[in-house]
């Protein structure tokens, strides 16, 4: 091919659209097998995105104004399933406890493994078997396994009791009572800080040694230089985390579902809004009212993601715009 | 005071701990002395965070050793005679057979594995790589599904896998991996294909190679990292997983570990702790175990792209 063009471009007139074309021809080639080979590859996300996302979404969203019930075939009732949500007193607690729990979880784990990160930050000999041993929770902490000892460490006889005993304490069983049932899923939920950490950690390492020698000079003590060095060039990471957090704290199922013995008890104190959803949707087959509750849930977390990004300008800054 | 702090604090990095730094000479014994004490304020500090924090797991160990005519409700996780009866009582317990479990679970757990290294890099590798009409789209509809909550595809898939018939079969748990539906590991290996240097691409084009054989002669050698970090968090996240079985796997012989474990608990409630803690200690096992030596992996590619 290129001995052929090279004599044609010195000769102007029966060349001009001779090497051209095979040269159009062989690029608009390359481009359609890129094309080919480019939805070749994604061919089984795209049947996934069709099949397993988006048209059961698209499914869902019209299950929600129908009384579906699996047995028999849906029926349009409008609004019905959003209009009994608006008075169903189960769902107003399992809202309230789902608020909770996010609202105190989530700055118990970012407080929580930025603190650690902090220390371990500190040039510290055995780092990596601090770092792995602190991580480890966050690997295990939704499974059945975690939330089987849960029930025991704060059960009636469990650990926690048995600490409080040797100070002279009595305590109850943590679990059983519906005024501290929740924290329990709290405590465990800051327990599995550890994924946290580990990017917060990463985060600090990048953090310029003399950036904190700068402050020092004009004498920032160390709160101020927390303040003002450390959480303003972390801010990535603090919305990154409290992104994934949040929205992993709205999802947690498993823990509050064995826990309770997946009643959401005592009196719902434990229900979760994703276990409220499940027991409609799968213990009582109201498929509709269940679908109606997963978009409601959709619609909060597009809600709250967007606000997150849209405040984000104001408080999030990224090294480059010093 | 402040400048104390911060020369000890400069002073644990270990890349500053050479410099000298003659004005701070004059308070050298002192540094070296607070230095000491901060450091071990600091691994104490560490340690009891640790201890409290890797308590309830210890403990869990011990109990599943402990003889079945000692207390539970004690804080103390070592026990004075420790028997492996537990493990062999909770193994076969009534109708719960955890062979069978440990079986299923593995079975679901290696294709959903194998459906997610296939899937998730073949996407990747397209996103990352080729060009084609909406790509952008389609990029952007990937990353919209990352924060989807699995909810709200939750009851049309089970009226879907229902229509099927595929109810009690591990099939709804498998097939959705092969079909890329884990949108983070594709972003993961996305992120990580645009890092590796695209004149290989153009050497393997140049020789010939087609875009089937850059994947798999370029691309795939290369993002081993990758890989091996999807493969190792799907497995801890399939191996954990507790509603997906929930919903699909209803017949005991067809329960994962998660199931069976929970199944446990339902039939026994409180009276049959160690054979229970048993069984939890041994569920969670393979993940404990993978972590480790994925440590170690980890460590060690990090060593290998260092030398690079």
């Amino acid at each position: 091919m290129a001995t052929l063009s090279t004599p044609a471009a010195t000769a102007p007139e029966p060349a001009s659209h001779r090497p051209a074309a095979p040269g159009r021809s062989r690029s608009l080639n390359r481009r359609t097998r890129e094309a080919i080979a480019g939805y070749g590859f994604l061919a089984p996300w795209i049947a996934g995105m069709v099949l397993l996302t988006l048209g059961p979404m698209a499914y869902s969203l019209y299950l929600s104004f129908t009384d579906y019930d699996l047995m028999s075939s849906p029926n349009w009732i409008g609004l019905g399933n959003y209009e009994r949500m608006a008075a169903d007193p189960r769902l107003a607690s399992s809202v309230l406890v789902t608020l909770k729990y996010v609202a105190v979880s989530v700055p118990g784990v970012l407080a929580f493994s930025l603190g650690v990160a902090m220390i371990l930050n500190k040039g510290m000999r055995f780092l990596p078997f601090y770092r792995a041993a602190f991580y480890l929770p966050s690997l295990i902490g939704t499974s059945v396994a975690i939330a089987v000892l849960w029930r025991q460490v704060f059960g009636g006889d469990g650990i926690v009791n048995a600490a409080l005993g040797t100070l002279g304490i009595s305590g109850q069983s943590w679990i059983g009572d519906p005024d501290s049932a929740l924290w329990t899923l709290v405590v465990l939920n800051v327990w599995t800080f550890g994924s946290t950490m580990v990017i917060f950690l990463a985060g600090l390492r990048q953090i310029p040694t003399d950036l904190y020698e700068a402050a020092s000079v004009d004498g920032a003590g160390p709160i101020r230089r927390f303040l003002s060095v450390t959480v303003p060039l972390l801010t990535p990471l603090i919305f990154f985390n409290l992104l994934l957090t949040t929205v992993n704290a709205f999802q947690a199922f498993t823990p509050a579902y064995v826990v309770s013995g997946g009643t959401g008890g005592p009196l719902d104190s434990t229900l979760f809004y994703t276990l409220y959803l499940y027991l409609r949707g799968f213990a009582n087959l109201e498929m509709g009212y269940a679908s109606a509750m997963a978009w409601a849930l959709v619609v909060v977390l597009a809600v709250f993601t967007a606000a997150l990004f849209a405040s984000s300008r104001y408080w999030v800054h990224y090294g480059d715009e010093r | 005071m402040t400048a104390t702090a911060t020369s000890t604090d400069r002073a644990a990095r270990d890349h500053s701990a050479g410099r000298s730094r003659p004005p701070r000479q004059i308070f050298g014994r002192r540094v070296v002395r607070n230095r000491l004490l901060v450091g071990l304020v600091r691994h104490a500090t560490l340690i009891a965070v640790l201890t409290i924090v890797l308590y309830p797991l210890l403990w869990m160990v011990g109990a599943s050793l402990r003889p079945g005519n000692e207390a539970f409700g004690t804080l103390n996780f070592l026990t004075s005679n420790p028997t492996l009866e537990n493990y062999r009582e909770g193994w076969n317990f009534g109708q719960l057979n955890f062979s069978r479990f440990f079986l299923n679970s593995l079975a679901v757990t290696t294709l959903c594995v194998i459906g997610n290294v296939v899937a998730c890099s073949m996407a990747a590798y397209s996103f990352a790589r080729l060009n084609f009409p909406f790509k952008r789209i389609m990029f952007a509809l990937m990353l919209g599904t990352m924060l989807l909550p699995y909810h709200v595809t939750m009851v049309p898939q089970y009226v879907l896998f229902n229509e099927l018939a595929w109810i009690n079969t591990i099939l709804p748990l498998t097939v959705p991996k092969f079909l890329a539906t884990d949108a983070f590991f594709i972003f993961l290996m996305v992120q990580f294909i645009r890092t590796l240097p695209r004149d290989l691409d153009d050497a393997a084009l140049l020789d010939g190679c087609g875009h089937v054989g850059i994947f798999f002669r370029v691309v795939i050698p290369l993002s081993l990292p990758a890989l091996g970090t999807t493969a190792l968090f799907t497995f801890i996240n399939t191996w954990n997983d507790f509603l997906g079985p929930l919903l699909y796997l209803n017949r005991p012989e067809l329960w994962t570990v998660t199931l069976g474990l929970n199944g446990f608990l339902d039939a026994t409630g409180e009276s049959a702790f160690g054979p229970l803690f048993a069984m939890a200690t041994l569920s969670l096992a393979p993940v404990v175990g993978f972590f480790l030596v994925a440590q170690k992996l980890l460590v060690e590619g990090i060593a290998t792209t260092g030398l690079k």
